[in-house]
């Protein structure tokens, strides 16, 4: 075979505006740096002696390997594996031959990277298989030029290139220098779903042998040569801020470089989405090593002082808006008591079909119940750091993050510098949950850099990061429900609301299925920071929810399953309104689908069990959640999941993933809780904030995706919020308490 | 400060720090293994376990003064290739998720079953509740101990 070799010297861009997924703008462009990092592959393949990069997603190696780029950063849910099998199916490339490398900050080049709101598959499906499938008509066009034969006779398979006709063939990396000088083909054919090869075939997770053998991956093992190491000191409360601070005690400790104060953000600072910060004066401590700056940070004195109510301004991705924050010392005791007095006041009304008050006094039986939960920290166990080396040239960055596409022009704005000069490397992160949308952690290490004139890792201990969160708000719920004589769901009436939002979703199920239905929010202002916690809104909306149209279905008499599919009939058949937001077929397949997997109607002797289904970030999922009782202990013994995610592209991951979110939901519905005194968290590590651990997981969890050929709809969120609704279902089963409030151990109470 | 000479991973090691200081750290910043992590500083989530001769120890709360010549191994130091039947059965199992508690569950797991390699459902559970995973990979991790297990009685 002929190695075809042409020295490569182009850029290529082509722009696609017409792809799904809300408009997503993919620019192609070259990726100039591209250094495979260590790849345990290296050490049984022989690396190319020369790259032709042929898009910004994928180049080949003159001996057909090829390094695909991941662009969305990883977090735990396997994009790193995913999204370069995307490209390599519609690159026709065998997967053993495939490298995968980490995209770092590169608005160019990947567009919106963002890790977050089960959108990363979804919103990049069409590019990542135009990238590979374009890159498979180039190499199929070189192969056409050299062979002097018409390109529609030429196959491919696992990166062999044939024409039968001739008796030619060539592996890709054969026809790569002259496939990277082509024009990018402005219309690609893309495969059939059931063409696919790579995708709906599990693979394992590219990085896992660096994780189990201990290499350095996430931003806290990041090393950069004489980097010092900082630690923050922020106010020990919400309402409170920087005063003074003694500078001298804690800078003659040993190993200590440098102590001072930074201003994260001016006051008039018109704020990103993700710019949500509730303290933006901090004393920095600068030093050589981690336990003597911590040993500083413990030996610290400050003043603080109580916050005036204040107002910025936010770029609500487009639409300016002003944030207030009250002043004040708030506590949990009194955020409920409040909560109380706002619930029993009329809310704002989003959504009225019918006439609920005339149905309500009509009704044979009505049933009204009041749920509320506590804050909830995400408690990543990867502490908040980043890495950052400030120069007047520009600044380099690492470390974890979720949405550097907006942190990335914060941090240049901060520094004064334009943000083409602010590299960013996109280390793995330890988890994420939504915590790391919000970077205020790398705009705190990009100034403490520049002042301290070095390279700094921060670094917040346990205490700071369950302290100084961006929590799940705590919300409360009451629903009404009215019943005619009949036993017919006739009236339903949500009003919900939160500190310091709503989570209420007006046009979700029930939504549609009930003639008279009624809507309503409230929202209770608060300085304590909330943002982003695996659908913070649907994981309390849904778990509430299923356990009242569970009490509601008991009350009719009805299976519960049976007494969902019916209202989902109704609304495939005669929807009420028309901005129901759910496919009703969808969520009826996944109740459907569990009722079987789980054999529904058998329940194991001795077990007890719930079910829940729910919709939400674009896709649906149901639970049967068996529990047991071991004395007076309830433990979840089986869970049985169905999920509609669309065409599922890695199926073992994806799994693990649900899995997941099943003993995350347990978790946090059964111990999570983050309760305020004086403004300050009462829970500062694990010694009181509870994780689920090891004996509490359930011995058996099935995952069970529904099949179909749907684009994929996502999948981090969805199965999480309703395993809330099936645990409370399956308790009442087990103990004969209905619980309202979450969470369920610890604050468990009846209302009889 | 003080010099203390170390055995980690089979190799000698010298550093000059505060007799205080956790292994934790002089692992991290002083000999530049990250494989071990820090999650709670307080012996609460095990992602820094070590094993210190045989045992898994927390070493977030293992000052360097009291480590003498007892051999220390990390994650790097388990086995040679990442071959420890314990790493074969996470990389089968494909345990990992975000992947940062991970080396505190391989470490806790293969202490275990070093000191007892037939262990019951409810010794697992014991030796395995002190490391916090916040994915809830815990599933799979039975999984990939339960197939450690077997696979050690195989060879």
């Amino acid at each position: 075979m002929t190695l075809v070799k042409t020295k490569i010297g182009r850029r290529a861009f082509i722009k696609n505006t017409s792809l799904a997924g809300g408009g997503l703008i993919l620019g192609f462009s070259i990726f100039n740096s591209c250094k495979p990092k260590e790849a345990e592959k290296l050490v049984v393949q022989e690396m190319p002696k020369e790259w032709f990069e042929i898009n910004s997603y994928l180049k080949i190696g003159d001996n057909g390997l090829v390094t695909i780029m991941a662009p969305n950063p990883e977090f735990g849910q396997g994009v790193i594996t995913s999204m370069p099998m995307i490209v390599a199916d519609e690159l026709d490339v065998a997967w053993k031959e495939v490298l995968v490398e980490q995209a770092n900050f590169d608005t160019e080049s990947y567009g919106w990277q963002f890790t977050g709101g089960s959108q990363g598959i979804r919103r990049r499906w069409e590019g990542l298989r135009m990238a590979g499938a374009t890159a498979k008509q180039m190499l199929k066009e070189a192969a056409a030029q050299i062979w002097q034969v018409s390109v529609s006779e030429i196959t491919v398979s696992e990166g062999v290139l044939r024409h039968k006709a001739s008796g030619n063939s060539a592996g890709y990396g054969e026809m790569a220098s002259v496939a990277a000088k082509l024009e990018v083909p402005k219309e690609v054919p893309l495969k059939e779903v059931k063409d696919f090869t790579i995708i709906g075939k599990s693979k394992k997770s590219v990085e896992n042998q660096k994780i189990v053998t201990g290499k350095p991956l996430f931003g806290l093992d990041y090393q950069f040569e004489n980097s010092l190491i900082a630690m923050v000191e922020h106010p020990p409360a919400f309402g409170l801020k920087l005063k003074s601070f003694d500078a001298a005690e804690v800078g003659s400790m040993p190993g200590i470089v440098d102590v001072f104060s930074i201003k994260t953000l001016e006051d008039d600072f018109k704020r990103g989405y993700f710019d949500t910060n509730a303290f933006t004066d901090l004393i920095a401590i600068v030093g050589k090593s981690t336990w003597e700056v911590m040993n500083a940070k413990k030996k610290l004195k400050a003043e603080w002082e109580p916050i005036a109510d204040s107002t910025y301004k936010m770029d609500r991705f487009g639409t300016e808006v002003d944030v207030e924050v009250p002043k004040g010392l708030e506590s949990t005791d009194e955020h409920y008591k409040k909560m109380k007095v706002m619930a029993a006041k009329p809310g704002t009304m989003v959504r009225k079909d019918g006439n609920p008050e005339a149905a309500f006094k009509k009704a044979a039986k009505i049933i009204e119940r009041t749920y509320t939960c506590p804050f909830l920290a995400h408690n990543c166990m990867e502490p908040m750091n980043f890495f950052a080396h400030v120069t007047d040239e520009g600044a380099k960055l690492a470390g974890p993050l979720q949405a550097p596409g907006l942190t990335g022009p914060t941090v240049a704005a901060r520094l004064g510098m334009p943000v083409e000069r602010v590299d960013i490397e996109l280390t793995r992160m330890g988890g994420g949950f939504g915590r790391r949308a919000y970077g205020h952690y790398a705009v705190e290490a990009a100034l403490i850099s520049q002042q301290a004139k070095a390279p700094i890792k921060l670094i917040y201990n346990r205490e700071d990061d369950m302290t100084a969160g961006i929590y799940r708000p705590s919300y409360h719920a009451t629903y009404k429900a009215a019943l005619d004589e009949n036993n017919n769901l006739v009236a339903f009436h949500v009003k919900a609301g939160g500190i310091p939002e709503t989570p209420l979703f007006a046009n979700r199920f029930p939504a549609g299925a009930v003639d008279n239905y009624l809507a309503e929010q409230w929202a209770i202002n608060s300085n304590i920071t909330i943002g982003a916690f695996r659908a913070p809104r649907s994981n309390f909306m849904a778990g509430v929810e299923q356990a009242f149209l569970d009490e509601v279905a008991e009350a009719a008499g009805k299976d519960p399953i049976d007494f969902r599919l019916e209202l989902l009939e109704r609304v495939k058949n005669d929807p009420v309104g028309e901005n129901n937001e759910y496919e009703p077929n969808r969520l009826a397949g996944v109740l459907k689908l569990v009722r079987e997997k789980s054999n529904w109607s058998q329940a194991p002797s001795g077990t007890h069990r719930g079910v829940s289904a729910y919709f939400c970030h674009n896709s649906y999922a149901a639970h049967v959640v068996d529990v047991v009782m071991e004395g007076d202990v309830p433990k979840v013994e089986k869970v049985v999941c169905a999920v509609d995610c669309g065409i599922v592209v890695n199926p073992d991951a994806a799994a693990n993933m649900t899995e997941g979110a099943i003993v995350d939901g347990i978790g946090n519905a059964m111990y999570g809780e983050l309760t305020f005194n004086e403004g300050q968290t009462e829970q500062k590590n694990f010694d009181r904030y509870k994780i689920i651990r090891y004996s509490e997981t359930p011995n058996k969890i099935e995952v069970h995706f529904v099949r179909n050929e749907i684009d994929p709809t996502g999948l981090g969120e969805p199965p999480f919020p309703p395993v809330f609704g099936a645990l409370a279902n399956a308790l009442y089963k087990a103990t004969g308490e209905r619980l309202y409030h979450q969470p369920f151990i610890s604050r468990k109470q009846v209302i009889g | 400060m003080a010099i203390f000479n170390l055995n980690i991973n089979g190799s000698e090691h010298s550093v000059e720090v505060d007799p205080n200081t956790p292994m934790l750290w002089v692992l991290r910043d002083h000999l530049k293994l990250v494989g071990t992590k820090y999650g709670c500083g307080i012996a609460q989530c095990g992602a820094c376990t070590i094993h210190l001769g045989n045992s898994a120890v927390r070493s977030c709360q293992l000052p360097i003064s009291v480590v003498a010549n007892q051999k220390i191994t990390t994650i790097e130091g388990l086995s040679e290739n990442g071959d420890h039947p314990v790493q074969k059965a996470w990389l089968e199992i494909d345990v990992p998720q975000c992947g940062y508690c991970q080396a505190g569950q391989i470490m806790t797991a293969s202490a275990l079953l070093n000191q007892n390699p037939n262990p019951s459902d409810t010794e697992i559970e014991t030796a395995m509740d002190g490391n916090i995973c916040r994915c809830g990979t815990y599933t799979r991790i039975k999984k990939a101990i339960q197939l450690a297990v077997a696979n050690q009685n195989l060879s």
